[in-house]
């Protein structure tokens, strides 16, 4: 079967040295719980999830920890049982090295579980399915971290025609989809087969690249045992032709179907999705097990005694992966991902997350440092490498230069920084730096315009809104001294009624009227208010009253002589 | 001949037509260059430009009446880029109308706040929420850091901060290379950092 399909080719690609053997040579290891967990919140692609835990809560394995921010976020789960010992800012595992949000657990060490409940998915609507994914915390776990209920949709056309699954795995160094697909291949299949109906795909293409025989082997050993015939008859182990970046997204759908999805489109509007075997094997978990994603694994190599594959519960600190692995001395730095791709990490106390699919200990033997950049004397060994088919060196030159605008007319997003073309330059240009820079620069630029906008509105409706007021304003005051003169002129109508003497000009004879009625109501008034403590008084207090006035009367006669004249 | 009259005449109207028919249905309504200067103002709403706002500061452009280097929030780079619109040349930002300040956003000390309203009333985007013997705060993503609230505090209960940088804000740098020398024991001066 496999013989007969037609692979097809994408442009460009480098083989670099791979490096691969060092750590696929043991079994998947489980390493014991650290003293402390730190999990950061914001995990995925998307909106911050909300701590829903605080300090001293006791805490289960599986427990949800932090809800997600809307529909593009993914939920985090503690790792482990345990005690909430701290909710605040913690270095995260990103080249900034700049703090986030994160629930650090102390675990009790009896890891045990909620209560885990398997998901129908089957008599569940596609919305219910993909709220439980996303409450699941299942993301793209090929190094994106996409969240993966919002790919788990069949898109316009309802249906899917393949399913791209992929276990390629191209990047130097990273074993950690070769020995999931080596030691867990019944799950992964049955969880390519829960994709299969949940996106309602006609076949399932599960990308190998061929060097790896065990997991090619493994995987096909297991399609012959699966119970689900139809799930056997519908997924279809490929092997494609080792080269980086074989495993990325677009590259693998180009290879396995031959559909080039064009610039700024879906690959769902075209009948494909692609996902990676680990998020395949954790949405397995997530619904036939009722598991959240709570570990994943790592692969640890470079300067490490012992490199391997550990499936880490998120939250540990790399350090203690580190020195499990045996630690050699002269690390200088780590790097999280492969070589090609992978960013440096501003320590060694940041921990595992969702991302981490390898933890490589550099040594300046192992990545010696750039050599000084040289002028690009425009070869063009970039672009003939390219696998977006992108033209790398005008890039370059705009992002150097600065001209955002001219690198987006390039399709500077369409490059996903492979760094095939930083690896071939023989000017040593660190290519994908400035790209990196250019998109960063893009990005922050797009959303100061985005704060610019919303500005302006405001301003706008500020003035409309100040502008109404003040006619508002001026229209009830209109309207009060409207009935101000008209009650004067009613007032005015009545005085010449009364009035006896016809000498007085109108608008005396209102004034006067009106002070007239100002002083009957001043007197009216005063004759209502009495005294609010004479009445209801008994004969005896009476008495008593006239007593002390009488006093009072004798007293004022006896001071008067004294004091001096009243004026 | 008189056919040739006819013809080029009947060409006269028809154009005519098209062109006065194409003068109503497409007159472009405002200033077009006004909206594109405005554009490209940051939307602070500070006044520092002198005007009451960067709509007015974009009509003053517009006309001819203000400089380009007026807008301290816009920087250098805005005042490249209002260059690049009108055909002016670039100019250092004029020292008069404030100098460029990294972004921040007020805060409202909230124990000291003795809710005047005051400060509502000056705020250009109503980003300061409270009511009259109330505590007031600021809506921090609404805020364009325009500093017009400061003076009408009684308090001084308000203060500037710049934003904190987030994995989600932050930038990858410039790649930028140390220049080593090639003899240790003389440094060449110019080396960059």
């Amino acid at each position: 079967m496999n013989a007969l399909r037609k692979l097809f080719s994408f442009h460009g690609g480098v083989k670099p040295d791979y490096h691969k053997e060092a750590s696929a040579q043991t079994p998947i290891a489980v390493p014991p719980a650290p003293t402390l967990l730190t999990i950061p919140l914001h995990q995925s692609i998307g909106g911050t999830p909300h701590p829903i835990v605080k300090v001293g809560d006791a805490v289960l394995k599986g427990q949800r920890i932090g809800e997600a921010d809307g529909m593009v976020s993914s939920a985090v789960h503690a790792s482990t049982s345990g005690t909430v010992v701290a909710v605040d800012l913690r270095p995260l595992a990103h080249p900034s090295g700049l703090s986030v949000l994160c629930v650090t657990i102390a675990p009790d060490g009896q890891d045990r579980w909620i209560d885990a409940q398997p998901f129908d998915y089957r008599q569940a609507s596609p919305l219910e399915t993909r709220d439980y994914l996303r409450d699941a915390g299942v993301v793209g776990l090929g190094g994106a971290v996409f969240p993966s209920h919002l790919k788990v949709n069949p898109g316009k056309l309802g249906r899917l025609e393949t399913l791209v699954i992929n276990g390629a795995e191209c990047e130097p160094f990273i074993t950690c989809d070769d020995l999931l697909m080596r030691e867990r291949a019944v799950g992964l299949i049955r969880g390519m087969a829960i994709m299969r109906e949940l996106l309602n795909a006609d076949r399932v293409l599960l990308g190998i690249e061929d060097n790896k025989p065990e997991a090619i082997a493994m995987m096909r050993k297991a399609l012959t045992q699966a119970p689900d015939v139809a799930a056997h008859e519908a997924i279809e182990v490929v092997v494609v032709p080792t080269r980086y970046p074989a495993g990325g997204a677009k590259q693998l759908i180009r290879v396995l179907t031959g559909i080039e999805v064009p610039h700024g489109q879906r690959s769902t509007d075209y009948g494909v999705q692609c996902f990676n075997v680990g998020t395949a094997f954790a949405i397995y978990e997530a619904i036939d097990l009722g598991r959240p994603l709570l570990s994943r694994i790592v692969t640890v190599a470079g300067n490490v005694e012992r490199p391997g594959n550990y499936d880490v519960l998120l939250g540990t600190p790399m350090r203690h992966l580190i020195e499990l692995c045996g630690a050699r001395p002269g690390t200088d730095r780590l790097i999280m991902g492969g070589p090609m791709m992978g960013v440096t990490l501003p320590n060694d106390a940041v921990p595992v997350v969702k991302a981490t699919n390898c933890i490589l200990a550099g040594t300046p033997a192992l990545f010696p440092p750039p050599p000084p950049e040289m002028p690009c004397i425009r070869c063009g060994e970039c672009a003939k490498v390219c696998p977006a088919d992108l033209q790398p060196f005008e890039l370059y030159w705009f992002s150097r230069a600065k001209l955002f605008g001219k690198t987006q007319e390039y399709h500077l997003f369409d490059c996903i920084e492979c760094g095939c073309c930083a690896y071939v330059c023989p000017s040593r240009i660190p290519l994908v730096d400035y790209y990196r820079f250019a998109k960063s620069e893009i990005w922050a630029r797009e959303r100061d315009k985005e704060a610019a906008d919303e500005a302006r509105e405001r301003y706008e409706f500020r003035q409309l809104r100040e502008e109404r007021e003040k006619q508002e304003k001026a229209a009830k005051l209109a309207a009060k001294t409207a009935a101000g003169r008209e009650k004067a002129a009613a007032t005015l109508a009545e005085a010449e009624k009364l009035a006896q003497a016809p000498v007085l000009t109108p608008a005396e004879d209102a004034k006067k009227a009106l002070i007239a009625a100002a002083l009957e109501r001043a007197r009216a008034q005063k004759d209502a208010v009495q005294p609010g403590n004479t009445e209801q008084l008994s004969d005896e207090q009476r008495a008593e009253i006239a007593a002390i006035e009488a006093r009072r009367a004798e007293i004022r006669a006896m001071a008067k002589p004294h004091l001096p004249p009243d004026d | 001949m008189i056919e040739a009259i006819l013809v080029m005449a009947l060409g006269a109207v028809v154009l005519g037509a098209a062109l006065g028919y194409a003068a109503v249905k497409f007159r472009v309504e405002g200033d077009p260059l006004v909206e594109k200067i405005d554009a490209i103002l940051p939307q602070t709403q500070c006044g520092q430009c002198g005007f009451p706002g960067c709509k007015p500061y974009a009509e003053a452009i517009a006309r001819g009446e203000a400089e380009i280097n007026q807008c301290p929030p816009g920087g250098e780079e805005g005042i490249r880029k209002l260059a690049d619109l009108l055909g002016r040349e670039v100019k250092e930002l004029s020292a008069e109308h404030g100098v460029e300040k990294p972004k921040s956003v007020a805060f409202i000390d909230e124990q000291r706040c003795i809710g005047c309203t005051l400060c509502i009333q000056a705020c250009p985007v109503d980003a300061i929420v409270g009511a009259a013997k109330q505590m007031h705060t600021i809506v921090a993503a609404q805020c364009t850091g325009c500093e017009l609230c400061l003076p009408p505090c009684p308090v001084d209960c308000i203060s500037m901060r710049p934003i904190a940088e987030t994995p989600q804000t932050w930038k990858w740098k410039y790649p930028v290379f140390a220049i080593r020398p090639v003899h240790p024991a003389h440094p060449a001066p110019g080396s960059r950092p």
